[in-house]
This record gives structure tokens, sequence and C-alpha cells, in this order.
């Protein structure tokens, strides 16, 4: 059985799948769409057009790339505050073409540097916040790795919240949590486990509705079934008339 | 007699040089600017505020009684208080020391009260209590006050001050920012004016959820306003943080905020703001 912050370190290990893995396995013909039209493109965050088999879906993930040239890149799979932007654009126009959203979180928190602040880290998230949860369509997040904060929250305003089996949850990395609490950023495993951020936690709380065993992860199989899930989840959500009236409520109970 | 504005700084948000001149005579305070002595009479005269335009971080009560019309504040949602969902280690303890220091029993107070004569709803946080953090007990006050605010079709105007989520209840207190961002939507929603007024500091996960979702967002001179920590920033990027980073003139330089205001034309700004939008019942 492992501990909370056995699970912290599976969750961060650079042999996860990345979301463009996930993109790759369960959709078809992902059409990747970029830019925030404000500013730039963050490539920390991809997002674009794919078929969930027959139906059309908007899909975003946070990517943390599989290399370090890749991680780099990607910076590590901390968004600025363009990829907040751009993911927000893609999620209104699904809102425009009555597309379901999908998204994958994974990351340690949004970027912290003198730019993000600049442009606007904290709006960014904000009003990534307050538009989602008014979107008018499913919106389903997959948690694959790290959820890290704000930053993964600003993508995970959603209808259902799936979480990897060794994926956490937190509101501040538990290294940040013991330096601050004891002043000793090595107490982090104490402080994994005082923050209850493993998927069992976030089910036990209802922040999360399953978890998705990683028995298979990774296998053709894994993403198959993740595919046929998802596709069952998302046809039932699609029929529920007011989604944004069962999202208010939903996160009203928090 | 000794005046101390907050306990031993423990972290940056929590500046050094607020204690007090020495015991004689009439209350005085020293201006961690200009490092000037002044009769507390003299600041409490100016709001708080230092001729060198310096603003002391006050509480939530005293900034009400400058804020609202004497006598108009009337507290809503008093009985909502922090529990401890996650049994926290040392977070009940901490939870008793900060109602004691504050006063207050969370760390957001919440009511109606009328501003210029113009009816309002509003929610004024208190950097005495855990440094103004964010868990669910401050998440549902607020969301509740927009709620509130939409039935009787009120506008709202919120005072901000917070070091972020409060970590002692883990994701519960993340949600709140998602929760009071719903709520403030469907006020929004609804025609209904949200002012927000960013006071030092406003960081973290409040600067990230309703405190950027004003319709119209006046920061406090001088106030300290970001969503990372400035000594996180440093860490990560190994660069020398420029001159006025994440204060109130900077976000207004990059068009983060609408208006930097001095703490004594507040009331007048926000009186009249609610007169241009439908002003008073």
């Amino acid at each position: 059985m492992k501990n909370a912050y056995d699970k912290v370190r599976t969750a961060r290990l650079a042999s996860r799948p990345t979301s463009l893995d996930f993109i790759s396995s369960m959709f078809t013909s992902f059409t990747e769409l970029h830019g925030d039209r404000r500013y730039g493109d963050d490539k920390a965050i991809v997002g674009g057009i794919a078929f969930l088999k027959d139906i059309p879906v908007t899909v975003i993930g946070i990517e943390k790339g599989k290399n370090t040239r890749e991680r780099i890149l990607r910076s590590f799979g901390s968004p600025e505050p363009e990829g907040y932007r751009k993911a927000l654009r893609l999620m209104r126009q699904a809102e425009k073409f009555h597309r379901p959203v999908v998204t994958f979180v994974d990351t340690s928190g949004a970027y912290c540097g003198i730019g993000a602040e600049k442009r606007g880290q904290g709006e960014a998230i904000a009003e990534n916040l307050m538009e989602m949860s008014a979107l008018n369509v499913p919106v389903v997040t997959i948690l694959i790795g790290e959820g890290g904060s704000g930053g993964a929250l600003a993508l995970a305003v959603c209808d259902r919240l799936w979480m990897l089996e060794n994926s956490i949850y937190s509101v501040i990395s538990p290294e940040g949590c013991a330096s601050i609490l004891y002043r000793d950023a090595k107490r982090a495993d104490e402080a994994a486990a005082a923050l209850r951020l493993t998927a069992e936690d976030a089910l036990e709380f209802h922040f999360a509705d399953r978890i998705i065993s990683e028995e298979k992860l990774g296998s053709r199989e894994f993403f198959a079934t993740l595919s046929d899930e998802l596709y069952e989840e998302i046809k039932q959500l699609s029929e529920i008339g007011n989604i944004r009236e069962r999202r208010y409520e939903r996160f009203r109970s928090f | 007699m000794l005046l101390t504005f907050s306990n031993t700084p423990g972290n940056e948000l929590e500046k050094e040089g607020r204690s007090a001149a020495p015991p004689y005579g009439e209350a005085e305070v020293v201006c961690p600017n200009c490092h000037r002595t002044l009769k507390l009479s003299q600041a409490e005269s100016n709001m708080m505020t230092c001729s060198c335009s310096y603003h002391f971080r006050i509480g939530a009560r005293k900034r009400i009684s400058y804020m609202c019309d004497e006598g108009s504040f009337s507290e809503l949602f008093p009985s909502i208080v922090s529990e401890d969902p996650l049994s926290f280690p040392g977070y009940g303890f901490k939870l008793d020391k900060a109602r004691a220091t504050s006063g207050e029993m969370e760390s957001v107070v919440t009511g109606s009260a009328r501003i210029g004569g113009h009816e309002c709803a509003i929610f004024v946080m208190d950097g005495n209590f855990m440094m103004g953090s964010m868990g669910r007990a401050c998440g549902e006050k607020i969301t509740r006050l927009f709620e509130w605010a939409l039935e009787k079709r009120l506008p709202v105007t919120g005072w901000t001050v917070s070091g972020g989520a409060r970590m002692q209840e883990g994701l519960v207190s993340l949600m709140q920012m998602a929760k009071t961002s719903a709520a403030l939507r469907r006020h929004s929603d609804a025609g209904l004016l949200y002012i927000t007024v960013l006071t030092d500091p406003t960081t973290g996960g409040v600067s990230a959820s309703f405190a950027m979702d004003g319709d119209i967002i006046i920061a406090e001179k001088g106030a300290t306003i970001g969503f990372a920590g400035k000594r996180v920033i440093e860490e990560t990027t190994k660069q020398e943080l420029p001159k006025g980073f994440q204060t109130s003139e900077f976000l207004l330089e990059h068009g983060f905020v609408d208006i930097v205001c001095d703490r004594k034309e507040e009331k007048a700004l926000i009186a009249s703001l609610l007169y241009m939008h439908g002003g008073n019942k």
C-alpha cells in the first residue's frame, strides 16, 4: 500500500503518459489549434478538436513533454496566462458549436514568473473559473498526474472529475506546505499525508467521481477502455438539459 | 500605551515595522515607509494612512467604519465559521489563535450597508485572521452574499486581503475559488454590479478568483497584489524582480486594475460608481 507521498512521487514520474498520449490514443482526427488571440501560444497547454468515436469534442490538456528538450519547450507543464486564455477561447468555441469539452490535467501549478505576473496569471485563472462555471456544454476532466492548485483548477471546473489511481490533487505542493508548516521542505511526506491529496481522498470528499485503475496504464487496452467509458459518460451528460445549472449545484456543495 | 498591528513577521506578506512607539503619552504608530512617528489619532483621522501615502493595514471592522455610512452596516451569515475538515495537524489551535488576535470568527465579514446613501452588499476580508486566507467558511460566506445580493438585486462591493487559499483545508479550500467564481458569475449574469477593492496584500487563490472578477477593480495605493509569492518567483526564475513589482501601480500599468485609489477617497469613488449604476434604494 502506497502512502500519500509515494503517490506524489508516482504522479510526477516522467515515464507516465502525458496529455498528448491520452489525446492521440483516445480520440481520432485531433486537430490542434493554437494561440490565445491576445498575445501568444503557450506550449504548456495543447488543445483542439477531435472525434471521440462519432462525437466531435474539444480537447484541452496540460502537456509536460516527454524528454528534456520537450519539457523545456513546454515549461514542464506549468502554463502561462496565455495557456489559460487559449483554453478559454477553445472552450467558448466548443460552446458555440455545442461540442462537449474534455480536459486533461497534469501540472505542478501555474507558471511562476515575472512575465506571467505582468500578463495577469491571477486574472487568467480567475476568468477561467468564472467562465467554465457557466459553460453550457458538458465538461469532463481527467486528472492524469499532478493536480497543482489553481493552475489545475483553471481547467477543472467540470461536471465529472476522473482521477488516475496515482494522480494527486492539492491546494499546495507537499514541499511548499512542509516549508511553511514545519519550515522544512524535507518533511513533505508528513505534509502530503495531512493534505489528503490522493485520488481516494478526493473521492471521499466528492471532488472526484471515479478512480481509474492504472493496472494497464499506457497500454492500448487501457486507452481503448477509457475512451469507451468517456464516450458513455459524455453521451449521458449531453442529455442533461441545463448542464450549467448542475455544475453550479456541484460546486455549490463544496 | 503600546500598540501592535501585527505579530512578529512570519513570512514575506507579514511586513515588519508595524510595532509602535515608546509607551508614553498618546498612542503613536511608526510608518514603515517613511519612518515618521504619527499620533494614532492623527493616523485615524486620515483613515490609517500616512502623509507619505503609506496605507497601514486595517482590520475588517475598522474598514467598514471608514467605508460605510454610519450605523448602516448589518452583518449577514456570522454563524458560518471554519471547521477542520481534514483534521489537519495544528489547525484547531491556529483557528483559536486567529479568533483571539483578530476578534473575528472568520477571515471575511459579510453584510449589507449603505455607501454614500447607496444600498450595497459588502464583504470585507480581515488580514489579521490567518492572513485573510480562504477556507470553506470564507468561500461559503462570499457565495451566500452573492446569492443574497442576486435575490435582492443589489450590487456587491468587496475588499480583499488575502494570502490565498487556506492550505489547512486542502482541496476544500481550493474548491472555494470555483464556488465563489460561479456565484459571482450568476450575479453578473443578472446585470448586477460587482466592485472589488484590492488591499494589501491580495495574493494567491483569492487573486486568482473573485478579487480579479470585478466589473470595476480598484486597488488601494501601494498594495501588494499578485498570484505567486515574490520569493517563489525569485527562486524559480533566479531573476531579480523589477522595482515596484506586484504593486497596485504595477497592475495599473499592465492593465489589470481600473483605478488606483487613496483610502481617503475610496468611499466617495465607490458611492459615485454605485450612483452611476442605478444607485440607491
